[in-house]
């Protein structure tokens, strides 16, 4: 690769090793990307904050009175869990233990999200089934602004799993199927990453 | 494939599968304490507060280290950087809206 072709403040470093490695170099755009999203997140964490006054409660139910602990100890064990079995299928793609293996792990990561979200999906129901619904207070607004987006990247994450495992089934290991996965089990480690915050911030912060 | 070669290879799937096992016993005791405390409920509101708070902070430092790969090393420098960058950003950006928000809450008291 020329020179030229490199952005201009790249070519200060003399260490060209990623330009020849297109996987390499998706995976940092990658990077870039979660850190943004990460933005995303921490800023709906910060309005989620300044919303748990009895002010932003508005009269209406208080994070004591919606919110269960073995509910979210149960979507914090699926989500734990699969980002454990996410890790198993990476080490069957790196040391080759055979297409099988990799899709059994991805299936098992799979069935926990959904696990996951099936958990997240009963207690909103839950939720608007006693009138907490996100018009009622702005601490509601926020809670709906923030633990479902991370529903949301959950889901995406689902949809990417079963493509990968359609892509893999039908095609193999192929290089390119390689590359997307490590963009996968990155995205899905982050998504584990957030809801740390989010059962620390919003469950356990809000029982204490 | 040689014999050594496999043998290194061996150990070298034992050592990955190792870290990933540690980071999830890690992981678990880091979100079962927090979660028994709160069952328990027998520390003060802030005391609890405190414990989840810094427990929260070392379990994301386990998954960036044994999840997301991130270390100390040099070949994973661009990951770290680009973490604390984005992550002193959040800070300011987290630390002044509650400062200001808070603030204004307390004037309207």
């Amino acid at each position: 690769m020329s020179v030229i072709a490199s952005p201009p403040g790249m070519t200060l470093v003399a260490d060209h090793a990623h330009d020849h490695d297109p996987a390499a170099s998706a995976l940092s755009g990658f990077w870039l990307f979660m850190m943004s999203d990460l933005v995303i997140f921490g800023l709906m964490f910060a309005t989620y904050v300044t919303m748990l006054t009895p002010m932003s409660f508005a009269g209406g139910p208080g994070p004591k009175d919606l919110f269960d602990l073995p509910g979210a100890a149960m979507e914090t064990a699926a989500l734990l869990t699969s980002t454990f079995t996410f890790g198993m299928a990476t080490l069957a793609i790196k040391y080759d233990l055979g297409v099988r293996r990799v899709m059994f792990w991805m299936v098992v990561t799979l069935a926990l999200g959904l696990v996951f979200l099936g958990f997240e999906i009963h207690e909103f129901a839950h939720m608007f089934a006693v009138g907490a619904v996100p018009q009622r207070s702005g601490f509601l607004s926020a809670f709906f602004g923030l633990v479902p987006l991370h529903g949301a990247h959950v889901t995406a994450g689902s949809i990417w799993l079963v493509l990968m495992l359609i892509q893999i089934g039908r095609t193999g290991l192929t290089d390119i199927a390689k590359s997307r996965i490590a963009r996968l089990a990155l995205f899905w480690h982050f998504l584990d990453l957030i809801w740390v915050g989010i059962f620390s911030v919003v469950y356990l912060g809000g029982l204490a | 494939m040689s014999p050594q070669k496999q043998q290194s290879r061996a150990d070298a799937y034992r050592h990955d599968l190792r870290g990933y096992q540690m980071g999830f016993a890690l992981a678990a005791i880091l979100t079962i304490v927090p979660f028994a405390l709160v069952a328990a409920g027998t520390l003060s509101m802030m005391a609890a507060l405190w414990t989840i708070g810094v427990l929260g902070l070392v379990q994301i430092c386990v998954h960036v280290r044994f999840f997301l790969h991130v270390d100390l090393s040099p070949e994973k420098r661009e990951e770290l950087y680009l973490m604390i960058f984005s992550g002193s950003l959040l800070a300011v950006m987290i630390a002044g809206m509650l400062w200001i928000l808070f603030n204004m809450y307390t004037r309207m008291m």
